[in-house]
């Protein structure tokens, strides 16, 4: 995809923002903002890979890759590069892995105004540094993904949303192979499997799991991070992703207090070194 | 060598694990490459405040210290150069925590990666990224290469199996990079660090993720008339949906040597075999493997062989995990490349590597990860020939030209080091370099972490030179 335009958008100096959707936070108020392209360059099903603009709805890749039997594990909505800049799963994590694994290439503008690949083109590539894990979740702060490429993967031949009521979900956690998503409220656990029917039944009867129409509605006070393990142990109103530590609780998040120093000031060298005059989203700070 | 420096160091440890002597020097001097370089000192901490220390003594005296596990790159990533002190991590060798719940473990960098399996195997659980040197190879070294292997097709290679990182950086300073909490807040520099070489500090401490060991196998062999065939299937098995546990590759050369040292059975007349695994739930299992034999036999394939038990499952991955023991059988001395095209390039590039090889009057034998595309063309020679060594450069040089011209990357999996590093401008311009640059620096201020590995230096931006002497084993 050609970002010579985009780039020049960019600029070589002064602030400046950039925009998809809004559905993730939006842009930077008060400041320049910018669209990255959109629209699917390609797809090659037999590599399970796609090219796409950032400024592509996750939606639109969804749908197109759904022709060819595949799809993304991208969250919902919004467009692929917010989906990659905020860096937030969705709640198939636990199956599909991380937003990070999706990432095989990016194409971003830099700080001053250049287009820079990072990664590319193969599943399976060493080829340098790891550039693109580090955009993934930067926030538009190093530099304005433009184009990407991206793993796609096969759609299950079934799934199935299940439920169940338990008061300690690890020990069906234990017993099931492989799910794409556990999800629990303290006293009721939603069980996503997939794959052959006849596996997705024999698993589900083996763990007593009743058919459901889908995953319970989120809590929205916060998104909170927790060790798997302390799963558990959290209060309150909230929906729990099991096997992965991503909380949604129904109240805000309770202030963590500050995070170790050494790694805050690892991280202000990163942003200094791809950023050193601070015009991109400025005042994003990500640490 | 200053006294001093040798001083420090033994202050730092103890002396007896501070090594200076010639003959000791000479076994670190490379990596499993042939890439020989010289080490100042090579030290053998056991706690991460001992490699600190060393790392401290090293900054102190401006001398470039280079991480080192076990030893098994083949990129000349781990070779010392101008002195460096060698920090070798062979003795943190524990595994700390094992959560067979959350399926996490904490290890230090010196555990070799088979080991962590068989730690976890009670709990049903193994470590998913599995180099074929996973007996010998260490998980600081899978951190620093983001190591591969042939179970990585389904499963992702080692920044997909580790989580969070104890560091030492350059400077000194430790810290820890991502952890057990998913998606966390801040720059994924546990992502950064994964791959990086050495060259952004020394691994302390592993959070890696565990895998659960599937309910059912199947592995099964087909044989194909034409190397062509072999590689359309892979992408045909790729394109219908399947995404098999393993899909590897093996020409009629190599089979011949495995088939000649291990005498499993191996069809010898075959121009190439493929060894698909297929993991997961029983019915599951069943239906891929009814649809792979379909799509073999649909492109040719001879006879299918499905492993009847696990000792003939066993034996079918010995014959891939030993070939390059095998090809001692035809020539002494091996060069093996590493490069990943499009699976649908796969044929066209297979010919291209064959012409080269051709060209150049040497052999190739060619086994390799063809469900990632990951090319391990093994040329073979003996090294007492008169001008081989040219013949073998110009060679594998010519073969990392096609790969990348084929829309492919320069390694899948043993890492850029010495040995590609003069190749990276095929792949990025100058300023996708100054980017990676820029990276390492944030992450090693003082600029002696394992300097001179993966960037050409700016001189050498757009010239791609040939690999440095010594480059062949």
């Amino acid at each position: 995809m050609d970002l010579t335009a985009f780039a020049g958008e960019v600029g070589e100096a002064g602030p400046v923002t950039i925009s998809g959707m809004a559905t993730r936070g939006g842009p930077v108020p008060g400041v320049r903002a910018v669209q990255p392209p959109a629209g699917i360059e390609w797809i090659q099903a037999d590599e399970m890979t796609m090219r796409c603009g950032a400024g592509t709805p996750v939606d639109d890749v969804d749908a197109a890759l759904a022709e060819y039997g595949q799809c993304i594990a991208l969250p919902p909505h919004g467009t692929v590069g917010g989906a990659l800049s905020l860096g937030h799963s969705g709640i198939r994590r636990l199956g599909y892995g991380p937003e990070r694994d999706v990432l095989l290439q990016a194409c971003y503008i830099s700080d001053r105004g250049h287009v820079v690949q990072a990664g590319g083109p193969t599943v399976k590539n060493v080829s340098g540094f790891d550039l693109c894990r580090l955009l993934v979740g930067a926030r538009g702060t190093l530099g304005f993904i433009g184009d990407v490429i991206l793993r796609t993967r096969p759609l299950p031949a079934d799934s199935q949303w299940f439920t169940t009521e338990v008061d300690d979900p690890f020990p069906t956690f234990a017993r099931l192979y492989r799910p794409t998503s556990v999800l629990w409220s303290g006293s009721r656990m939603w069980v996503l499997l997939e794959g052959h029917p006849a596996d997705v039944a024999a698993q589900a009867e083996a763990c007593s799991l009743t058919p459901c129409s889908g995953p319970p509605e989120l809590p929205s006070g916060s998104r909170r991070v927790v060790a798997p393990s302390a799963v558990g142990s959290v209060a309150g109103t909230f929906i729990a992703e099991v096997g992965v530590g991503i909380v949604h609780h129904a109240d805000p998040t309770p202030d963590l207090g500050p995070i170790e120093s050494s790694v805050t000031n690892l991280a202000r060298r990163i942003k200094a070194e791809f950023d050193p005059s601070g015009r991109l989203n400025p005042g994003v700070v990500v640490a | 060598m200053t006294t001093s420096l040798v001083d420090d160091l033994g202050a730092a440890l103890s002396p007896d694990r501070v090594r200076v002597g010639e003959t000791e020097l000479a076994l670190y001097r490379r990596d499993a490459s042939n890439l020989e370089g010289h080490a100042g000192a090579v030290c053998f901490p056991t706690t991460a405040s001992e490699v600190q220390a060393c790392v401290r003594v090293a900054v102190r005296h401006g001398r470039p210290f280079v991480a080192r596990g076990a030893g098994t790159g083949l990129a000349g990533g781990a070779t010392p150069l101008d002195d460096a002190i060698l920090i070798v991590t062979t003795k943190m060798n524990r595994v700390l925590s094992v959560d067979p719940i959350s399926r996490l473990a904490w290890v230090e960098p010196g555990v070799l990666n088979l080991d962590l399996t068989r730690a976890v195997t009670k709990h049903g659980l193994h470590f998913a990224p599995d180099p074929s040197s996973q007996q010998s190879c260490s998980i600081g070294g899978n951190v620093a290469n983001n190591s591969g292997g042939p179970h990585c097709l389904a499963d992702g290679v080692t920044t997909a199996h580790v989580i969070g990182l104890e560091v030492v950086l350059p400077d000194g300073e430790i810290v820890q990079l991502g952890g057990e909490e998913a998606d966390a807040a801040g720059y994924d520099l546990r992502g950064a660090f994964v791959g990086s070489e050495g060259m952004c500090g020394i691994a302390t401490k592993v959070c890696v993720r565990l895998t659960q060991n599937p309910p059912a196998v199947r592995t099964m062999l087909m044989d194909f008339a034409s190397v062509e065939a072999g590689a359309q299937t892979v992408s045909a098995i790729i394109a219908s949906g399947m995404v098999p546990a393993a899909l590897e590759m093996m020409d009629q050369l190599c089979t011949r040597a495995v088939e000649e040292y291990i005498h499993a059975g191996l069809p010898v007349d075959a121009a190439a075999i493929l060894l698909v695994e297929v993991a997961g739930l029983p019915n599951g299992v069943e239906a891929d493997v009814q649809r792979i034999v379909e799509i073999g036999k649909a492109h040719g394939a001879g006879t299918v062989r499905i492993a009847q038990d696990e000792a003939e499952r066993a034996l079918l991955w010995k014959g891939r995990k030993n070939a390059f023991g095998a090809i001692a059988r035809i020539k002494p001395n091996y060069y093996l490349h590493d490069t990943v095209v499009p699976r649908r390039r796969l044929p066209e590039v297979l010919k291209q590597v064959y012409e080269i090889v051709e060209r150049h009057e040497l052999l190739v034998m060619n086994v390799f990860h063809a469900g990632d595309g990951n090319l391990h063309p093994l040329l073979v020679f003996d090294k007492r020939e008169p001008g081989v060594m040219d013949r073998v450069h110009a060679a594998g040089e010519e073969i990392v030209r096609v790969s990348v011209a084929a829309g492919g990357v320069l390694s899948g999996e043993h890492g850029i080091g010495l040995e590609k590093r003069d190749f990276m401008s095929l792949m990025f311009n100058a300023e996708d370099l100054d980017a990676q640059a820029r990276l390492r620096r944030a992450f090693d201020t003082t600029g002696l972490a394992n300097p001179n590995k993966v960037l050409p230096s700016p001189a050498s931006c757009g010239d791609v030179q040939h690999v440095p002497e010594g480059a062949w084993i």
